[in-house]
């Protein structure tokens, strides 16, 4: 889950009151956020580097708060206090208007078909007028990071740019040229570098490093320019110097690119409805015309509403409640999707706004419809659902297995399936190839290379991190393993051992464990073993 | 016991200490016995338990005690003496007077007495001297007067001097002072432990005094077999759901395509729990063989252009992606396969499945992260299910798990909608934590697989190993 960290102050000075940590923690689970944790810059860096490092760090209350995975317009302090307040009914959720500037007064933004091979999608937006403050600003990088890092998969579909518009001048280009071809002065830095000194320099940036790979081995890298040839940014490495917007902006040029045009007109949506509460004229946003390669153009941002219409009897059905059709309305209008009754008043017609990308099903609007109702408020009943439970044979036959085990007098062991390749082949006196054990690609520790294809490796290394214990030990194990082939093995002490057969089949082995085995895994008691399958009981 | 010390004392006590009051010290009476004093203090506390037979007060004292290095002082004297005594008229440079017998803790003792000079402009170096002409080795004399027993006789500063040189050791002595008891008698009364079959036949258990139970003992452990802690929740969670007529459902596979595990669950191939940090995808077997390929064109569909009423995820969804097999995340992929097994019936009828049993997640282990753990899934499909049916049958899930005060909480997952969290108030930590994951499954889950449209599918899911 997503966190945003806000400061509390400003939250409550937004919200227009102050909440007791209880009450806004109640407001947040009625809501679906989770009140994560309350801290402030001071306890981070404690936390972190000791509290030396601390001191003079700010005492301001921090409030971190988990945000659903789906819902974008909750990941700044702007998107979270406008949902609250639509919530609570103290505002209307506000409409967001794109103002198509006078034919030849806009902006716009040429792409060219050299990007199709690295990023070839792009959209943009200007916010005019618009007035910053620190936080706002602060706020406004924030939530590019958070897009950054949760619906543009870290910038692998999709990467945010923007740029202060009056230190630039349009029609813009988005182009990709060799990495050799491109040179500007990176944000931040004192002095021009072409695009693969670029990449040497942020290799080691901890922040920066991660995202090379995205364009390093293309041909061709992704970038834009202004019609005097000033680069707004590499994407989705970095912008330009040049552009760096600050407090002091009061025109800001957004562009959005990447692999994935969806995507890229949500993020771009987001940011523009957030943060254009700020213009002059509020939640107003200039629009900028794309022109595609093929001459085909496109006018952003997309800013669409939607309109759905849904039952009334449905919403009620789905969730168990009996709600009038105005009052579900009513509902759904605190969920910032503003309905009313039509037709007959035996329908409802919702309006999605572009802030409500995660709305594309009529099950989103019963969600929401319920959870204006309050989850807690819905009354609870038995589903009349009648059915003879069955259990399954394999889990039946296990179930009685064990007992009688226990009864016999050994210890059930609990064990990994995962372990290395190791256990399941030279411990055991067997070629890895022999054994056919699955592999596993992306391990973590060499501890989770192979799935177990015998429970005996997991019961030996139980045995041996229990030497301390009295003798004697004795264990079983009732569990699944992995094979993709049955195997042979020569784990036993030859002669001291026996293939164990039921109806004519052969089920597994029992014996005495070969001392070579006992050793590599660190005993050195002697050690009997029988592993069988019991499938063919069930 | 060994009655044989027990009773030597009692005879000593009945002797030496025959007038009321008087007692003997526990350590003059092992050594006039010619007893090791920890077994004499065996007796004593054997003929304690008795009862009244002796009174035996704990006492201590301190001795001093020369240590080894001490006992080295003095019979040759103390390192600073002999130095100085070892030091020639005409000196020696510095590092040469570290070397002479007393080493160079003799000669800082000997430089802070002041009895050694050092000239250090000399010719060929530092150079050490005499700056008396004589000394009293009242270190030496000191340690004999403590190991004569003339404690008095070393005032306390001194004495403590000597310790941190570790010259003398205090050493605490235990010693009882033993009294006669109230039931005082020189035959030690053998105490039986165990009623025994002659006793019982003979009646002989009349006379015959019995040992009192030392509860403070551990008992010896019975030998027995057991079953692991967390596979009883698992025998208690699998009753609950059979006394709730819930149908097993078969998971032993850990092996899974992403298809089930993901796509089918209308999970977007681009999600964050598809990528490497979170699910352990295999090298080999790296692709699954076989995937229903109707039912793959119509997931593809569902993800990529939507239909069945909703707007879909509008991406590009590949069959390679899909194809990747990997240990499954989560056993709701089972559940998939039982719903879409179930749309393949001729006639709908409802079910309620469980299944409970191992998942896999790419996780760094730690206190509270486990890569692998047990996963409790409950499945309830029928026509007109709600969201209060699903409320419902929670609480009749949780009360059979003793949990009663539950809460709802609104959430997300990519398969469920509505979703809910269930929280539960811990009495001992004193705050509402989660107990569980709950949804009803989305439409462009259930119906590309074939199930009815007014078919509602209620889910619910919590970790065993919390």
């Amino acid at each position: 889950m997503p966190t945003v960290s806000v400061k509390r102050d400003l939250l409550f000075q937004a919200l227009g009151r102050t909440y007791t940590d209880e009450e806004f923690n109640e407001l947040c689970f009625e809501f679906g956020l989770e009140l994560d944790e309350i801290t402030s810059e001071k306890d981070i860096i404690s936390k972190e580097k000791g509290e030396d490092r601390a001191k003079g760090a700010s005492d301001t209350v921090l409030y971190k708060i988990d945000v659903p995975a789906n819902r974008y317009d909750l990941l700044c302090l702007e998107g979270l206090v406008r949902g609250l307040q639509v919530f609570k009914e103290r505002i209307s959720l506000p409409r967001y208007e794109k103002i198509i500037p006078a034919e030849g007064e806009g902006q716009k933004l040429i792409i060219t078909e050299k990007t199709v091979q690295v990023r070839p999608h792009a959209v943009a937006a200007v916010l005019r007028d618009i007035t910053f403050t620190k936080e706002r600003y602060d706020s406004f990088i924030d939530l590019q990071e958070k897009l950054h890092q949760n619906i543009c998969r870290r910038r692998a579909l999709v990467a945010i740019g923007t740029h202060d518009l009056d230190t630039i001048s349009g029609p813009f280009t988005y182009t990709a040229k060799a990495p050799s071809e491109i040179k500007f002065k990176p944000l931040n830095q004192s002095q021009e570098y072409t695009a693969s000194q670029i990449m040497d320099l942020y290799r080691t940036d901890s922040h920066l490093r991660h995202y090379l790979h995205l364009i390093e081995n293309k041909p061709r890298y992704p970038v834009i320019y202004d019609s005097n040839g000033v680069v707004l940014s590499m994407p989705p490495i970095i912008n330009g110097d040049h552009t760096k917007i600050s407090v002091n902006t009061k025109n800001v040029f957004i562009e959005c690119t990447g692999t994935d045009i969806t995507k890229a007109k949500i993020v771009l949506d987001i940011i523009v409805t957030m943060f254009s509460e700020y213009c002059e004229k509020p939640f107003s946003v200039e629009a900028v015309e794309v022109i595609y390669p093929n001459g085909k153009t496109h006018i952003c941002p997309e800013l669409a509403y939607r309109k759905e219409k849904v039952k009334p009897e449905l919403i009620n059905k789905k969730i168990g409640i009996s709600e009038t059709p105005s009052s579900l309305a009513k509902l759904l209008t605190r969920m910032c999707l503003k309905s009313h009754v039509i037709g007959n008043g035996n329908n409802i017609e919702i309006e999605i706004p572009p802030t409500r990308a995660d709305i594309i099903h009529a099950c989103d609007i019963v969600e929401d419809a319920a959870i204006a109702y309050g989850y807690n408020n819905i009354q609870m009943a038995i589903p009349k659902t009648y059915t003879i439970a069955n259990q399954l044979p394999l889990n039946k036959l296990t179930e009685l297995l064990r007992l009688d085990l226990a009864a016999a007098g050994f210890t059930e062991a609990l064990t990994f399936a995962l372990c290395s390749q190791e256990d399941v082949a030279d411990k055991l006196g067997m070629d890895i190839s022999a054994t056919k054990a699955v592999r596993i690609a992306n391990p973590k520790t060499a501890e989770f290379q192979v799935a177990r294809t015998t429970l005996l490796p997991g019961l030996l290394k139980t045995i041996a991190a229990n030497r301390k214990m009295p003798l004697p030990l004795k264990l079983f194990e009732i569990s699944d393993v992995v094979v993709k082939d049955p195997n042979t093995g020569s784990a036993f002490f030859p002669g001291r051992c026996a293939e164990v057969f039921a109806k004519g089949q052969s089920i597994g082995k029992l014996g005495v464990l070969h001392p070579d085995v006992i050793t590599k895994f660190e005993l050195s008691m002697p050690c009997s073993a029988v592993e069988i399958n019991i499938e063919p009981f069930v | 016991m060994s009655p044989g010390v027990a009773e030597l004392l009692l005879q000593r006590l009945e002797r030496e200490a025959a007038a009321p009051g008087a007692g003997i010290c526990s350590l003059e009476a092992a050594a006039a016995l010619g007893l090791d004093h920890q077994a004499l203090v065996g007796a004593v506390k054997s003929l304690q338990a008795l009862g009244e037979v002796i009174e035996a007060e704990p006492r201590a004292a301190t001795r001093w005690e020369l240590s080894p290095e001490g006992t080295e002082v003095l019979r040759d004297g103390s390192p600073e003496v002999r130095l100085f005594r070892s030091l020639p008229a005409e000196g020696l440079p510095q590092a040469d007077a570290m070397k002479l017998p007393g080493g160079s803790v003799g000669f800082s003792k000997a430089m802070a007495n002041k009895w050694l000079r050092l000239e250090k402009g000399a010719p060929g170096g530092p150079r050490v001297f005499r700056a008396v002409s004589g000394v009293q080795d009242t270190v030496q004399e000191a340690l004999r007067r403590l190991h004569q027993g003339e404690t008095e006789a070393v005032p306390e500063r001194e004495r403590n001097d000597l310790k941190r040189r570790k010259l003398l050791l205090e050493v605490t002595l235990k010693s009882y002072w033993i009294r006669k008891g109230s039931a005082f008698s020189t035959a030690v009364a053998r105490q039986e432990t165990e009623l025994t079959p002659e006793m019982i036949t003979t009646g002989s258990w009349r006379q015959l005094p019995f040992k009192p139970y030392n509860f403070a003992a551990l008992g010896l452990a019975p030998a027995a077999g057991h079953l692991h802690p967390l596979l009883k929740v698992r025998s208690e969670l699998r009753q609950i759901f059979l006394e709730m007529g819930f149908t097993e459902m078969p998971t032993q596979n850990f092996v899974e395509s992403s298809f089930w595990n993901f796509d089918a669950l209308f999970q977007p191939q681009q999600h964050p729990a598809r990528d490497q940090h979170d699910t352990f995808f295999l090298q080999d077997p790296a692709e699954a063989a076989e995937l229903p390929p109707g039912y793959t064109a119509k997931v593809k569909k569902v993800h990529s252009h939507g239909g069945y009423g909703s707007q879909g995820y509008k991406y590009d969804w590949k069959l390679e992606e899909a194809r990747r097999n990997l240990l499954r995340t989560h056993t709701t992929a089972a559940s998939a396969r039982m719903l879409y097994r179930l749309a393949q019936q001729e006639r709908f009828s409802p079910v309620k499945y469980f299944s409970i049993d191992r998942v896999f997640r790419n996780e760094s282990l730690d206190a509270t992260h486990l890569a692998e753990f047990h996963q409790v899934e409950g499945v309830v499909a029928d026509r007109g299910l709600t969201l209060g049916h699903l409320m419902g049958i929670l609480r009749q899930f949780f009360t059979k798990l003793g949990i009663t005060q539950l809460r709802f909480k609104p959430a997300y997952n990519p398969y469920t909608e509505p979703s809910m969290e269930v929280f539960s108030y811990h009495e001992g930590l004193k705050k509402w934590v989660e107990v569980g994951n709950s949804g009803i499954f989305r439409p462009e889950m259930l119906l590309p697989m074939g199930l009815p449209e007014n078919i509602s599918v209620l889910a619910w899911g919590l970790s065993l190993e919390r």
